[in-house]
């Protein structure tokens, strides 16, 4: 027998090997990964940063650069996967580097055994990397230099910290990290705009359900459950002074009359269609109202006020905020759910929506060619941008990057307009803020006790001391929620006091009993959580931590907090 | 086992320097730990001593193998029955693209032993069922880490079987993790004492079948054209060929078959990527959250072995024993209490209640079994307290209670009734008590 011949769009081998993960991302994301040259600059005992890198690796990064000055010891090799036997003593960031570059030949890696203190003084050091992943322990004054730097240049930039059972890390982002490709459920995403159909589709409606009574049972079983809504909303208006179901009874009333116009004289004794139609009553007929997200992006300086220099985001959300201004909706993504329906009728309903969705995107189109114009832009935005805003504009998201903390020996913590935000987080059980205020604690203690041994790296608390770095410790997380409390221009009263007091002595004693040391599982954990994030950043798809992520393998939760 | 000290036991030179940073938290008493568990020589005496059971060695299990071992576990032992497919190699990390077409237990096996000295690791490239209670007993607990739902159920009913009331050795907890996409779930289970995989079924329902008559007459989308293709077009056209979904002739046949049937009814969308997924069922995979949820996994694993710190579902039965986990809006996870089901037709004692239309056929009845989402069966043979209404697994009994299946259940049962049912797939059988809708 002859054999089907190869298909032509059959898949390439990159598309075979990246199949599971193009399956969530797309072409277009994996562009962006391919591009990507991600620098990690790595300290202490150094796994979180390489099962990181490994997450990244994998699924095609383009280019990695490791900085670590260490040398491999003993030590690496009992919580260190890509350090071998034949490792020790040698450069830990070219050794793993090596045993990275392994896992993906399509990904090009490269090391420097450089220690940071020089390295970051040079000019332009910096440049070459699109997004940077440091791990702690790094001096404050090196984590300034960096975050000025992720600051200037819009650089992502995520800080690590993993030590015994917990884990955290902070992003820093531009002050405008816009995203329009959220991946929202899809449940959500479809706009049937019922409450304002258009010409074409109401004269669908009239020519597929005018003649409802008179339909054989499989005809009338089968009208599209979107075509029944629109049929009997025109009969309610026509009863009700032209207006549609208000509130929640006259909803109830209106589902009560859709399910009344269901066949029971049939042998199923009811009709999946009508089905449908009752369900999506409660659903489908809410007034077109934008979400917080939206009209924070509508109602930003940025949006408002779009430049000949603005990014191509702000100048399509301008236009898309005119459009809703003229027609008082977003402009219609155009898919239609599956339905109980025959093939023609269902392929004409899509096809209405369908032609809706492209009218709208031209209107859209339109509006933006006249800011370019207006603005003297030079570089037209590529029309497909235009219409993916278009499709997922009900659910673009806008995250505000902020600064990070940086700790300092002697120095206060200052939580600013998230002052009040964490002193409620102090008595929240489910939040982790006191895991957040121990590694502030750490990071502090470090900086106050750098060793005298190589590069100035600092000492950990709990490495030889357990019980008298824990006091020390306790001390510091006290000094911080006291300076919350203070902040935040409140007081805190007993029990609750002493219930906070004792809750952070247990997590700091938790993270001192560690004495800096990383467990593989927490690493490979943060490394895993982290990774995504990057994915997430730099495909620009998906929601992104904003902006502290803690992760607690006591109990096995994580709570991300913007502190 | 022997009389042996923490110096010398396994790990290659005999000295625990590598275990610096692990050895150090051990030997020290936590805030959150149970005062009472051991720490130190003793803890870490638990680690190297017992063996430990992987099942899977795919996305799950390449990172599973590797923390077990960067855990300080040293007898470990791997069952997966696969081969190495090129799609693996975005997230399985223990395989290169020389390894395609080789045993993923053997290969894993020999990489991660060879990365990680001292620890042992015993492959068996086969299935889960070749083997039985005796091989085991010998674990201390086993880490699941599989993309099919049968074999889950398949090692849970096994062990939930195997506890024995005065044996407390015989009861071993099962640490299970799953993912999609951005998101996972982790769990403990201990097998009698807390939810089992069969409680907890109804969280993973299976995706709402396309029903046939919409496959044969009336497709609306891409996917209806391909299942045509994968359910009926094959079958009539070459009935005399075994499909095989990773033959990519037979993909393209399946393909180019949906295309033309959606060039007919105007259906937009057909491509051969959607059609490998719908096919072979495909679940977005990546190596991140595979490092997620195993790690997390593999952290219960190490607070068990060693106490030092509580895991999930200790103490049972009131602890949080679940962890769901979701990367795609910010970061999320719920950590909860699953409570075990009396009326689970594994680990409870009580029939399940089902209510069911006395009009409907046995046939039908029986296809409903593969859509429930507390059952999931697809070969279910059926028993009342009388008689055996249909058999399927042994040819000549289906030969025989086949008529059974026109009959209408009201002449089969009575309200009230239990019936039992079995599956090939599963070694247990599900009581139900059928009552009548009114």
């Amino acid at each position: 027998m002859a054999t089907t011949p190869p298909p032509l769009q059959g898949p390439t081998s990159k598309e075979k090997k990246y199949d599971r993960q193009l399956r969530l991302w797309g072409a277009n994301g994996q562009a962006a990964l391919e591009e990507a040259h991600i620098l990690l600059i790595n300290s202490g005992s150094g796994v979180v940063g390489i099962e990181t890198l490994k997450n990244l690796v994998l699924p095609g990064a383009g280019n990695f650069t490791i900085l670590d000055s260490a040398i491999v010891e003993e030590a690496d090799l009992g919580v260190n996967f890509f350090l071998a036997s034949d490792s020790l003593g040698k450069s830990r960031a070219e050794q793993c580097c090596e045993l990275l570059k392994e896992l993906n030949p399509d990904v090009d890696g490269h090391f420097s055994s450089e220690p940071i203190e020089t390295f970051i003084t040079k000019p332009d050091a910096l440049d070459p990397y699109t997004l940077i992943l440091a791990t702690a322990p790094i001096s404050p004054e090196i984590l300034e230099i960096i975050i000025a730097h992720a600051t200037e240049t819009l650089t992502p930039l995520f800080y690590i910290h993993s030590v015994g059972f917990y884990s955290h890390f902070s992003v820093h982002l531009p002050h405008a990290f816009p995203v329009v490709d959220t991946h929202p459920d899809p449940v959500t995403i479809s706009d049937l705009r019922l409450l304002n159909p258009w010409p074409a589709l109401t004269q669908l409606v009239q020519e597929k359900t005018a003649h409802l009574e008179a339909m054989s049972d499989d005809d009338h079983g089968h009208v599209p459950y979107v075509l029944l809504l629109l049929h009997f909303l025109e009969k309610w208006k026509s009863a009700h002074d032209d207006k549609a179901p208000q509130n929640y009874k006259e909803k109830s009333e209106f589902r009560e009359m859709v399910r009344a116009g269901t066949r029971t004289s049939n042998p199923e004794g009811g009709e999946e269609n009508s089905e449908e139609a009752v369900a999506a009553v409660l659903k489908n007929l809410n007034p077109p109202e934008l979400s917080s997200n939206v009209k924070e992006v509508f109602n930003s300086a940025e949006c408002v006020g779009a430049s000949p220099d603005s990014q191509n985001f702000w100048i399509i959300a301008s236009a898309i905020s005119s459009f809703h201004k003229n027609n008082k909706v977003l402009p219609l993504p155009g898919s239609v759910p599956d339905m109980k329906a025959k093939s023609n009728d269902y392929i004409a309903l899509q096809n209405v929506y369908k032609t809706k969705a492209r009218e709208d995107f031209a209107e859209v189109l339109s509006i933006v060619r006249d800011i370019e114009a207006a603005l003297e832009r030079t570089n037209p935005i590529d029309e497909k941008e235009v219409e993916a805003f278009c499709k997922g504009a009900a659910h673009i998201k806008l995250v505000r990057g902020k600064g990070m903390h940086i700790a300092k020996p002697g120095e206060t913590i200052e939580w600013l307009d998230r002052a009040k935000f964490a002193f409620g987080s102090l008595t929240n059980p489910d939040s982790l803020i006191h895991i957040y205020i121990a590694f502030l604690a750490y990071d502090s203690f470090g900086a106050a006790h750098p060793a005298d041994g190589l590069n100035g790296a600092a000492l950990a608390p709990g490495t030889t001391d357990f019980e008298a770095d824990t006091e020390k410790m306790v001390g510091m997380a006290q000094q911080i929620i006291d300076d919350i409390i203070k902040e935040a221009g409140k007081t805190m009263e007993d029990p609750e006091y002493t219930e906070v007091k004792e809750q952070s002595q247990k997590v700091v004693t938790e993270l001192v009993r560690a004495g800096g040391g990383e467990l593989h599982n927490i690493s490979a954990f943060t490394g895993g959580t982290v990774a995504q994030e990057v994915i997430k950043v730099i495909t620009k798809q998906y929601v992104p931590v904003d902006n502290c992520c803690m992760w607690d393998g006591v109990s096995s939760t994580i709570s991300v907090l913007r502190l | 086992m022997d009389e042996t000290t923490v110096a010398d036991m396994a790990n290659g030179d005999g000295s625990r320097i590598k275990w610096k940073f692990l050895d150090r938290i051990v030997s020290r008493q936590g805030p959150f730990a149970d005062p009472d568990n051991p720490i130190g020589e003793q803890a870490l005496q638990m680690l190297s001593s017992v063996k430990v059971l992987v099942i899977g060695a795919g996305g799950l299990g390449c990172e599973i193998l590797k923390n077990l071992a960067l855990s300080g576990f040293t007898d470990i032992h791997v069952i997966d029955m696969d081969t190495i497919d090129v799609s693996n190699l975005n997230r399985q990390f223990l395989f290169r693209q020389a390894d395609v077409g080789k045993h993923k237990a053997e290969v894993a096996a020999r990489f991660v032993e060879s990365r990680v000295r001292g620890v042992k690791i015993t492959p068996y490239c086969g299935k889960i069922q070749d083997k039985d209670e005796d091989y085991y007993m010998q674990f201390a607990f086993v880490v699941c880490g599989l993309d099919s739902i049968e074999a889950r159920r398949w090692i849970n009913a096994t062990l939930v079987g195997m506890v024995d009331e005065e044996n407390p050795d015989s009861l071993k907890p099962l640490i299970d993790g799953g993912t999609e996409g951005f998101k996972g779930q982790s769990k403990v289970i201990l097998p009698t004492m807390t939810s089992c995989i069969e409680c907890q079924l109804d969280l993973h329902a299976p995706r709402a079948a396309v029903p046939l008559c919409t496959l044969a007459t009336i497709p609306r989308q891409p996917q209806h054209c391909i299942e045509w293709a994968h359910i009926i077009a094959w079958d009539e056209e070459r009935k005399d060929i075994t499909l095989d979904n990773d033959d990519p002739e037979h993909i393209t046949w399946l393909y180019q078959k949906a295309l033309k049937r959606a060039e007919d009814f105007d259906i937009p969308g057909v491509t051969y990527s959607m059609t490998q997924g719908v096919v072979k069922n495909i679940i977005p995979a990546i190596a991140s959250t595979n490092a997620i949820i195993a790690a997390s996994c593999c952290n219960e694993a190490f607070k068990f072995a060693t106490g030092s710190n509580p895991s999930l579902a200790y103490p049972p039965p009131d602890a949080n024993n679940y962890m769901t986990y979701s990367g795609d809006d910010s970061i999320y996870t719920y950590t909860f209490t699953h409570e075990k089901k009396d009326d689970c037709p594994v680990c409870g004692n009580l029939a399940k209640t089902m209510e069911i239309d006395p009009s409907w056929t046995l046939q039908e009845f029986v296809e409903s079994f593969a859509e429930r989402p507390e059952a999931q069966l697809k070969k279910p043979s059926i028993r009342s307290e009388a008689k055996t209404l249909y058999m399927q697994s042994i040819a000549s009994l289906e030969e025989q209670t086949r008529p059974n299946l026109a009959k209408k259940l009201s002449e089969l049962v009575s309200d009230g009734e239990e019936i039992a049912v079995s599956d090939p797939a599963l070694q247990i059988s599900f009581k139900y008590k059928l009552v009548f809708k009114s």
